[in-house]
């Protein structure tokens, strides 16, 4: 079959690889009808998610066709329509039962790589990285999806896949960011990045009862986007001091919830970008932690920081003072996709939101290098790739 | 022994080499001011002497300084500091007044100097002894979302241990508590031996040692306990091998790895994998199941070619 291949810092290649095969028992095989490029794919192929391998199938964000289910497997038969999440979960352990689908203890065959960097593993993804599970991913024909009873979700009607796909991760994503974010009646949220996962925060923001949305970012494209939706634009190349205007725009109180879309790659045209580049570059830290320092500063005394932008090991110049003198409470996860797939779909079946507005770019799997390119450059205005193998 | 203790041997032996060019020069270029400072200017032959132990001095640190891992080179120094401790002595025995109190004085510069190298020339020995081959005691544990009953039980039957264990191929109940146990060691080499329960306290604990065989001596317990919360069961594996010498132990604990802690460890999450789901779960990055252990290494995550492996 072809699949999209990290071929190293830079470089994805569609290249002939086998075809998927059941290994286990729980297994099911998935033709892939839709998949997407995420803004977590751009941090594997700059380079900044340790223990890739050349040759590593990328992709954690597809829907499909079931072709073949291994013996265990009961609910789901051959010509079954599915969206599968991107964290994979066993269903059985204690952080499944507590719906904790991200941290599930038993779907990371490499727990003890993850261990090293992190302390405890949490669960394997698709196609992102060996620490991760070494999994294959789904930017191809076919996937394997393992626990095929516990993760995918049917799709019984006739829903078009632009609508359904982004159930798999940036539209519960965006869920979490703005759950976690604690938001209630009133409330004022800035949300930092514009990008697919910034733009279902905010839409997931005012489903919650947000008075406000700031959101933050430099492309115009994006900012025009977000206003669309409702949200105040802030360009944080115009701003030049964030927090400052941010302050100015909350009466002085900063804003009460805080997302943080952005996550390790943060861009900024200040000294401490430089700074945070240099380190990043000879390894003394591995992630820019700008936007969460910026959140973190911003946010009103006993705020919520919730974080969504992923991050893959250490910061430097962590503003603790702050966080602990002003009861910010900080939080941060990889989705429990699973959790919110009945909800989010019968949302996509009422209306309530139609998750097809972040698409820009529709390509053939055979084009996914140029899908990256835009995506990562953030040119043609590209805000969402949906490739179709 | 660690890298990092292989390292420091290494660093100290080139430490040793670049003082010897110090050592061996001066008796070379100024053999009056040292044969005068050791209080041996009153004879000729000791001064033949000191240019000799000069050109020693440097043909050591020449080695020393030349080699990718000299902390073992350094037991030519050790030599070399004896035959000096003696030349040393003699010239004692034979002087008087200050001759004798310079000499004196140098005999101990050169002890400290010998102390130095024989301390570094031990610690490239310990290089040498390979860490498997030292007794050890390996521990690790998990939590299962099981009952202790049911995770017990599934402990107690050995027939089941080579599903998670990744380094045995079969166990055998042989009736009466004892078991024959068989694993596949580096290079294809088979492993045999007799195991015993030695404990045996239902949902508690589990015990048992290695009776006849190549590991007779070796030893392993699990202990059961409740989780707090109704998380399942705490399980506690020690292991205790005792190598004994001899080809086939160093084998068998060469299978625990390079890093025994580890290997249990991902022993019991496999356990875990089993109980809570059932099997041992594969990823194409990591295909060792079972019955698919061909690589320890990652290979790419990309899926592979038909007959690769898998549950069946
Ligand atoms: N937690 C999860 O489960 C999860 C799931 C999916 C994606 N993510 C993460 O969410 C983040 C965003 O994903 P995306 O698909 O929207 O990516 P994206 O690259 O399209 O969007 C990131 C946006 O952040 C903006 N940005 C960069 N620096 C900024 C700064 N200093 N201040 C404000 N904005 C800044 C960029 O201009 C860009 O528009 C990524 O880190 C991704 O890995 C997390
Ligand atoms: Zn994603
Ligand atoms: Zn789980």
């Amino acid at each position: 079959m072809r699949a999209t291949c990290w071929m190293g810092r830079g470089k994805v290649e569609v290249r002939d690889v086998p075809d998927p095969q059941i290994l286990n028992s729980h297994d099911a095989i998935v033709r892939v009808t839709s998949t997407a490029i995420c803004g977590s794919d751009l941090h594997l192929y700059d380079g900044f998610i340790p223990t890739m391998k050349k040759g590593d199938v990328l992709g954690h964000e597809f829907m499909g066709e079931v072709v073949e289910v291994g013996p265990e497997v009961h609910d789901l038969r051959p010509g079954d329509r599915v969206v599968v999440p991107f964290p994979i979960s066993c269903g059985s352990c204690w952080a499944c039962e507590n719906e904790l689908f991200s941290i599930c203890e038993n779907s990371n065959p490499n727990a003890g790589i993850a261990e090293k960097l992190l302390g405890h593993s949490p669960a394997g993804i698709y196609g992102y990285s060996h620490m991760l599970g070494g999994f294959p991913g789904g930017q191809a024909e076919y996937a394997r999806v393992p626990f095929a009873d516990v993760n995918p979700i049917k799709i019984e009607d006739d829903l078009p896949d632009e609508k359904v796909l982004f159930l798999s991760d940036i539209f519960p994503t965006g869920w979490i960011g703005a759950e976690m974010a604690d938001i209630k009646d009133g409330d004022v949220v800035a949300v930092w990045g514009a990008g697919p996962v910034g733009q279902f925060a905010i839409a997931s923001a005012f489903l919650m009862g947000a008075e406000r949305v700031i959101a933050i970012d430099r492309f115009p494209y994006r900012l025009r986007r977000v206003e669309r939706m409702g949200a105040d634009p802030l360009d944080y190349e115009e701003a030049i001091d964030v927090p400052d205007a941010l302050r100015d725009m909350t009466g002085g109180r900063g804003p009460d919830c805080c997302i943080d879309a952005v996550g390790l790659e943060a861009h900024h045209a200040t000294p401490m970008y430089a700074y945070d580049r240099a380190k990043q570059a000879t390894r003394l830290e591995t992630d820019r932690p700008f936007v969460l320092r910026e959140a973190i500063m911003s946010c009103r005394n006993g705020g919520t920081v919730s974080v969504v932008g992923v991050y893959g090991g250490f910061v430097d110049k962590f503003p603790m003072g702050s966080l602990m003198n002003r009861s910010i409470t900080l939080r941060g996860a990889q989705c429990h996709v699973q959790k919110y797939l009945r909800p989010l779909l019968d949302r996509i079946r009422n209306g309530d939101i139609d998750p097809s507005f972040v698409v820009s770019h529709h390509m053939s799997l055979d084009d996914t290098p140029r899908g990256y390119r835009l995506f990562r450059d953030k040119r043609e205005e590209c805000n969402k790739v949906v490739l179709h193998p | 022994m660690t890298d990092e203790d292989r390292r420091r041997a290494d660093r100290l032996a080139r430490a040793l080499g670049v003082a010897g060019l110090g050592l061996g020069i001066a008796p070379l270029t100024a053999t009056d001011a040292i044969s005068r400072l050791c209080g041996v200017d009153d004879s000729g032959t000791a001064r033949t002497m000191l240019r000799l132990a000069g050109v020693r001095e440097l043909v050591h640190s020449v080695l020393l300084l030349g080699s990718r891992s000299p902390a073992p080179l350094v037991w030519t120094r050790v030599v070399g500091d004896m035959l000096d401790l003696t030349a040393l002595g003699l010239a004692a025995s034979n002087r008087t007044g200050h001759r004798r109190t310079r000499v004196l004085a140098v005999t101990a510069g050169v002890a400290a100097i010998t102390a130095a190298d024989v301390y570094t020339a031990l610690c490239g020995l310990r290089r040498r002894a390979p860490e498997h081959a030292r007794a050890g005691t390996v521990h690790a544990t998990i939590t299962v979302n099981r009952p202790r009953d049911e995770v017990y039980r599934f402990w107690h039957d050995f027939e089941n241990l080579p599903q998670f264990m990744i380094h045995l191929d079969t166990v055998r109940d042989l009736g009466d508590g004892r078991s024959h146990w068989r694993a596949t060691g580096p290079l294809g080499r088979t492993l045999e031996w007799e195991a015993e329960m030695i404990d045996d306290r239902p949902d508690e604990l589990i015990a048992w040692h290695a009776t006849q065989g190549m590991i007779a001596g070796n030893s392993g317990a699990v202990r059961f306990t409740d989780a707090p919360g109704d998380r399942g069961t705490e399980v506690r594996v020690t292991l205790q091998y005792a190598p004994r010498g001899g080809g086939a132990v160093a084998a068998f604990t060469r299978l625990l790895g390079e890093h025994p802690d580890q290997m249990v460890r991902d022993d019991l999450r496999r356990f875990k994998q089993v109980m809570e789901t059932g099997e041992v779960v594969l990823s194409e990055g990591m295909p060792m199941g079972t019955h698919a252990k061909r690589q320890l290494r990652q290979r790419a995550a990309q899926p592979m070619s038909r007959g690769g492996g898998g549950f069946r």
